[in-house]
């Protein structure tokens, strides 16, 4: 059952666009929050809004890798096992977490607490290897970090991104992918130490960019 | 050797202040008054300044950005949108989300700006669905910049209308092709469209439309604040400007490092402190995946787009991963192939039976069983997908390995009776971290 407030947020979403279909991405990404999945109701209701037929919002929600017809876990583990992480250690932390879950990709605990996910490049080389817990980032993981993410969020603790906020749900994130505003966006640093390696180079060799109104010699 | 090329922060700039990416943080130091300056200038004096700074874009085929936007047909009576491709997914590539969570108001500021030059009275910032930390700073900025009166109806009091939206995508490399990503903004299925027409012709909702990356748009307060003259102080005669380019792999301290175009790699090395302690270069890749791989005598290339390209590779995205000794080859080509088979979006037969076949070949190779009659084979579907395939997506999946057979044929020889984690232990090339933060 897709509630009248959800209903209303999904038409709210699609106002946001010139062409209301534009609004079918982060539609699918608030039925994920509300629903922990993308279900059938919820392709009705995003088809009907839209004036699209059930199988062109299937075909579309079928297409990215992000969206599930199965329930999620609570908190989503990433892993990007790519080269730039793999080789930098991220294939021992993907086997670490796998062995401590239980489970594989694209499959979720029993007790729905987990679901894991081998990644792709996640934008974060440098932070290589790279973790995400409900897509935040956990930069420059080893095997054991990961372990010890996934036993604390386990127990129940609060979790830190390294950069970003307190770890939230699965579907809290679904719903910032969605749009709404959670209030976190000054979580985290504004960069991390890796972001600011060769700022803090410059500065320590005296390095700068020549300032505005200087001119090439001869100008 | 000395550093010749120091380090030039421009964009990076204030991204170590606790606020940098906030309004008050980016307005401290001048933010928003290119704004006005564009504003007085007019859109074609906007444009043209665009176009003698000489700036290409920074999405990885260095299209003129000037030029592009010139493509946009004037006075069409159709509406015109400029759309941000934040889709930074390209393996290797990691300086658009780092810019995105610090300075996201540069961002915005280049919208407002490369929007009134093009005519744009819509924008959209498509971002990547797997970084939610970087959609809530963009929109909190989006937010504050309306709030401002930096953005909606009568920016500035202009006259000058303008509306941007935040769109997240959910997880499809093939989105920053940018067809693809115009399908995707619609709604749609992110599959590549036939080109002609281009974008600035038919684009988003069928109408003119420029793309253009985070970074390249970014750079635009700074161009019209400093002007073209000031920027071209910067790089080369056909790569002016400064570039964020993003050091990983093997490296003592990887990391963003803004220098000109035209810093050496040793160079750009020896600021990331070089490779770890007791190695060496093996192979690099200029930026991205989507390039072929450059060797230890390719060090002293300066990083533009001609030189690289005048090596047999491309600067792309111009985030330089960085391998050394104990590195499989292999190993890394295989996965990279993984990757494009996994992202290839099914639409053309040579990328999708190609990147299928080459994963299955090269795999053989990985576990050591790989046939001399194999390597021929994979090196005859990358000659047919290169050229061949409906988008880029396809030549980039035949990159890797050609490139990787040149420098290194011995590996794959040896991959054809040991395995690359016999040949190249993996616990030797990991490294595992310091501590996190
Ligand atoms: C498979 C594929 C993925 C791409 N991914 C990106 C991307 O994530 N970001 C980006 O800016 N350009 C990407 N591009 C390049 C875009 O198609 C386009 O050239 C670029 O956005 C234009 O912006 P620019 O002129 O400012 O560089 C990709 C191209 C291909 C073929
Ligand atoms: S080359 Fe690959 S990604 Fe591009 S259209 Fe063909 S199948 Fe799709
Ligand atoms: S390879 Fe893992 S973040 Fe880029």
């Amino acid at each position: 059952m897709i509630e009248a407030t959800t209903r209303a947020e999904l038409e709210q979403i699609a106002g946001r666009y010139p062409v209301a279909r534009s609004g079918l991405l982060p539609m699918l990404h608030l039925l994920q929050s509300v629903q922990g999945h993308v279900s059938t109701e919820g392709i009705e209701a995003c088809a009907d809004i839209l004036g699209l037929s059930t199988a062109e919002v299937t075909a579309v929600a079928t297409f990215y890798t992000m969206y599930h017809d199965e329930p999620q876990g609570e908190h989503h583990i990433g892993v990007c096992i790519n080269p730039g992480c793999a080789i930098l250690g991220g294939d021992d932390v993907y086997a670490a977490v796998c062995s401590r879950l239980g489970i594989g990709h694209d499959q979720v605990t029993a007790d729905g607490k987990f679901s894991l996910e081998r990644i792709e490049c996640q934008a974060a080389c440098t932070h290589a290897p790279v973790m995400t817990v409900n897509w935040e980032f956990m930069d420059r993981v080893s095997p054991e970090a990961a372990v010890e993410v996934i036993d604390r969020l386990a127990a129940g603790e609060q979790v830190e991104s390294t950069r970003g906020p307190k770890i939230g749900t699965w579907r809290d994130a679904e719903r910032v992918l969605a749009g709404f505003d959670d209030g976190k966006s000054g979580d985290g640093p504004a960069a991390d130490e890796l972001m600011l390696a060769g700022l803090k180079r410059a500065k320590e060799l005296g390095m700068k960019a020549p300032a505005v109104g200087t001119q090439k010699a001869g100008e | 050797m000395g550093i010749t090329t120091g380090l030039t922060p421009v964009l990076s700039a204030h991204w170590d202040e606790p606020d940098s990416y906030t309004l008050a943080g980016y307005r401290r130091h001048g933010g928003y008054s290119a704004v006005a300056k564009a504003f007085a200038a007019g859109p074609d004096a906007v444009i043209s300044t665009v176009k003698d700074s000489g700036l290409r874009g920074r999405g990885g085929a260095g299209f003129p950005t000037g030029l592009k936007w010139s493509f946009v047909p004037q006075n069409d009576g159709k509406p015109h949108y400029l759309v941000i491709n934040a889709d930074e997914s390209e393996p290797g590539a990691c300086k658009d989300i780092p810019l995105m969570m610090a300075n996201p108001h540069s961002l915005v500021e280049g919208v407002i700006i490369t929007a009134f030059a093009i005519r744009a009275k819509h924008a959209f910032i498509y971002i990547r669905g797997e970084v939610p930390h970087v959609v809530r700073r963009v929109n909190a900025a989006v937010r504050e910049a309306y709030a401002a009166g930096l953005l909606g109806k009568d920016v500035s009091g202009s006259g000058f209308d303008l509306d941007l939206v935040v769109h997240a995508g959910a997880g499809a490399y093939i989105c920053g092709e940018e067809t693809a990503l115009l399908d995707s903004l619609e709604g749609r299925r992110g599959q590549p469209r036939l080109k002609p027409p281009f974008p600035a012709v038919a684009g988003l909702y069928a109408s003119p439309t420029v793309v253009n990356n985070v970074e390249t748009i970014a750079n635009i307060p700074a161009i019209v604040n400093g002007g073209a003259d000031w920027f071209r102080q910067f790089g080369t005669e056909k790569s002016p400007g400064f570039k964020l380019f993003a050091v990983s792999g093997h490296v003592n301290r990887p990391g963003i490092y803004e220098a000109p175009l035209g810093i050496t790699m040793r160079e750009l090395l020896e600021h990331a402190g070089g490779v770890r302690d007791g190695h060496r270069v093996k192979f690099w890749l200029p930026g991205g995946s989507s390039v072929p791989m450059l060797i230890e005598e390719h060090l002293d290339l300066p990083l533009t787009y001609e030189d690289i390209a005048g090596a047999g590779s491309m600067l792309g995205t111009g985030t330089p991963m960085v391998f050394d000794e104990t590195t499989s080859v292999v190993r890394a080509v295989t996965g990279w192939l993984r990757f494009y088979k996994h992202e290839s979006c099914g639409k053309c037969t040579p990328c999708r039976e190609g990147t299928y076949w080459m994963t299955h070949m090269l795999g053989k190779f990985e576990a050591g069983r790989g046939t001399a009659s194999d390597l021929e084979t994979i090196g005859s579907v990358c000659s047919q997908i290169a050229g061949r395939s409906f988008c880029a997506l396809g030549d980039a999946a035949a990159t890797p390995f050609p490139a990787a057979v040149k420098y290194f044929r011995e590996e794959f020889e040896q991959g054809m009776t040991t395995p690359a984690n016999v040949a190249f232990a993996p616990a030797a090339a990991t490294m595992l971290p310091v501590v996190t933060r």
